[in-house]
């Protein structure tokens, strides 16, 4: 019987064959920390009376969430991180080079084929390159940093086949929501998912990262992508480690195996409080908001700004929203600058963060107030994600926020991308 | 290992933001953190929480963030056992790794009323409703992650590995 690419994976780092179900101790090729959960992973290494880590080469940390500091706890909190990295030769990106997950794809900190783990639940994107990833707790990175591997059971595999063509104005993160309201957000839990398909493979990286990305919502351990030419010419553009990518086998065997036409699909929006409940856009009564946030690990990157800017150059942010953009890195912020996005936007309304996290996580930089809706680029939208438990937080691709800020209501895109 | 408790119960999709707002994470005191233990779900379970409560929800408990402080925050609040349907997937090993025991019951997990007393077998996953006196068995755990929860956690068994 053939195999999945995480079998595959895992099979190649523990040099035996495995079956889903299997626990196995494998060895990691890196390991991620952001400061929301590094802090504490550091504790947990210096608990444990670790002297070293096993390879500071394969070591990131990252500060995007909260960057720059909001208050002094969480500076003292950077600062245990920035010492810890300086003493263990640990590469550490600090405030304003951008989200964790962008960093690692785009400095070609992974490459296809690789088993990595990051303390943060998002470091499913990377199975767009074909390696297998997974988010960890911070006693995980701790024994991880320090011991290099860690123990995994082997995931069962749903294949998501997504047929057919996207029509104008239905992107990645349309896909992605749609397919989380057919599997729900435990429809995937303990399991890998493998996106399949001409849709994916039309997809340039920037989208694919989208879908992978939020593979975590429906519960998946890792949401891994077939690599092709637009994989390779993407991380030998960025990275100089040698790579075998992993195929899945054509006779592999998969729980179960999932077909969606998306021709037919339309703007989707997902709504307060689940990522899971979605409907199209156009099947919405009229939703006013108070806000409008574009960026994260799920849709601050270039494509993302690029049609934001198509959408809002030239018109005016509704006077009642505040538009927020946070470039998911500084080199995408450096683009959009070049290209010029950035004033267009900042001349409709919109205001820029530091490229990180963003209001995503609900700590600084754009907290809603009371009962206002929001819509987001993001990836979750549970009660009090944003930092207030009383604000409703719909999600939905870059194009729909724009069209939204624009309008001061949860707007149709298509309209403006004709 | 036995435990005793009182029943609170949630429904399903506990979210590790509502376990946890983002804003508290400035801390990984787990008696801290518990002060603010699901306060954006419901504002009373801090004051409702005692040292013998068994938390009861339905599927997918945890889901979202890879925050270790959901289940430090858990069991910093007195809790002494979460029993769900299932358990999101980054939680469930969280949980293990701080020594939270959860156990994996659907039937426990429709049955069990608010308020009712059970008594939990851990090592068996036995789980017995002393208000009903209905028995209820839980899903083992695979011996390796037994040894984990022996030793009260992956920290401890580590130490203890090293040393």
């Amino acid at each position: 019987m053939g195999k999945t690419m995480s079998e595959k994976i895992f099979e190649r780092k523990v040099n035996h064959a495995v079956q889903p179900g299997d626990l196995v101790i494998a060895p990691i090729d890196c390991a991620m920390g952001q400061d929301g959960t590094t802090p504490l992973a550091i504790k947990s290494f210096l608990d444990m009376n670790a002297q070293s880590v096993f390879d500071h080469h394969k070591i990131f940390f990252v500060i995007d969430h909260n960057a720059p500091s909001p208050m002094e706890s969480v500076s003292r909190l950077h600062d245990e991180m920035r010492s810890f990295a300086q003493k263990f030769g640990i590469s550490l990106f600090d405030v304003g080079q951008g989200v964790c997950h962008e960093l690692m794809v785009a400095k070609g900190l992974v490459v296809p084929g690789d088993l990595v783990v990051g303390a943060d639940s998002h470091t499913c994107t990377y199975g767009a390159l074909g390696a297998f990833a997974t988010g960890i707790g911070s006693t995980e990175l701790a024994v991880a940093m320090i011991s290099g591997k860690l123990w995994f059971k082997v995931p069962e595999t749903i294949r998501i086949n997504l047929h057919g063509t996207l029509q104008e104005g239905v992107f990645a993160k349309d896909v992605i929501l749609f397919i989380a309201s057919q599997l729900k957000a435990d429809g995937a839990n303990y399991k890998a998912i493998e996106f399949h398909g001409p849709v994916i493979d039309r997809l340039e990286m920037d989208e694919r990262f989208t879908i992978s990305n939020m593979a975590v919502e429906m519960g998946a351990k890792a949401g891994l992508m077939v690599p092709d030419d637009k994989t390779f010419s993407w991380v030998k553009k960025r990275s100089k480690r040698d790579f075998e990518s992993v195929f899945p086998d054509p006779n592999a065997r998969y729980c179960e195996v999932v077909d969606l036409d998306c021709s037919f699909l339309t703007p989707q929006v997902a709504l307060p409080h689940r990522v899971d409940t979605v409907k199209s856009v156009e099947e919405l009564d009229e939703i006013p908001i108070q806000e409008a946030f574009i960026g994260t690990c799920t849709n601050g990157r270039i494509r993302d700004l690029e049609v934001a800017t198509r959408i809002l150059s030239g018109r005016k942010v509704h006077p009642h929203v505040r538009l927020i953009v946070a470039p998911a890195s500084r080199e995408i912020f450096l683009h959009a600058l070049q290209m010029g996005w950035v004033e267009e936007i900042v001349q409709a309304g919109g205001v820029f963060v530091t490229p990180g996290c963003g209001p995503c996580v609900g700590t600084h930089q754009g907290i809603p107030g009371d009962g206002w809706n929001v819509i987001s680029t993001a990836n979750r939208n549970f009660k009090g994600r944003m930092g207030n438990a009383s604000a409703f937080i719909y999600l939905a691709s870059p194009a729909t926020v724009a069209a939204s800020a624009i309008e001061g209501k949860i707007t149709d895109p298509r309209k403006y991308l004709r | 290992m036995h435990i005793r408790g009182k029943v609170m119960k949630y429904g399903d999709n506990i979210d590790t933001d509502v376990i946890i707002p983002a804003r508290y994470l400035t801390s990984s005191d787990p008696l801290e953190l518990a002060k603010h233990c699901m306060e954006d779900l419901d504002p009373t379970f801090t004051q409702r929480v005692t040292q013998e409560t068994v938390l009861v929800a339905g599927k997918n408990f945890g889901c979202g963030s890879s925050r270790e402080h959901a289940p430090l925050a858990i069991k910093g609040a007195g809790v002494q056992a979460v029993i769900a349907t299932s358990f999101a997937r980054i939680f469930y090993r969280n949980a293990i790794n701080v020594g939270l025991p959860i156990l994996e019951c659907e039937e426990a997990s429709q049955a069990l009323e608010e308020g009712e007393e059970v008594e939990i077998d851990l090592n068996q996953g036995v789980i017995r409703s002393l208000t009903t006196g209905r028995l209820f068995q839980a899903q083992a755990f695979p011996p390796f992650l037994q040894e984990v929860i022996r030793e009260g956690g992956l920290m401890n068994l580590v130490k203890k590995r090293v040393s």
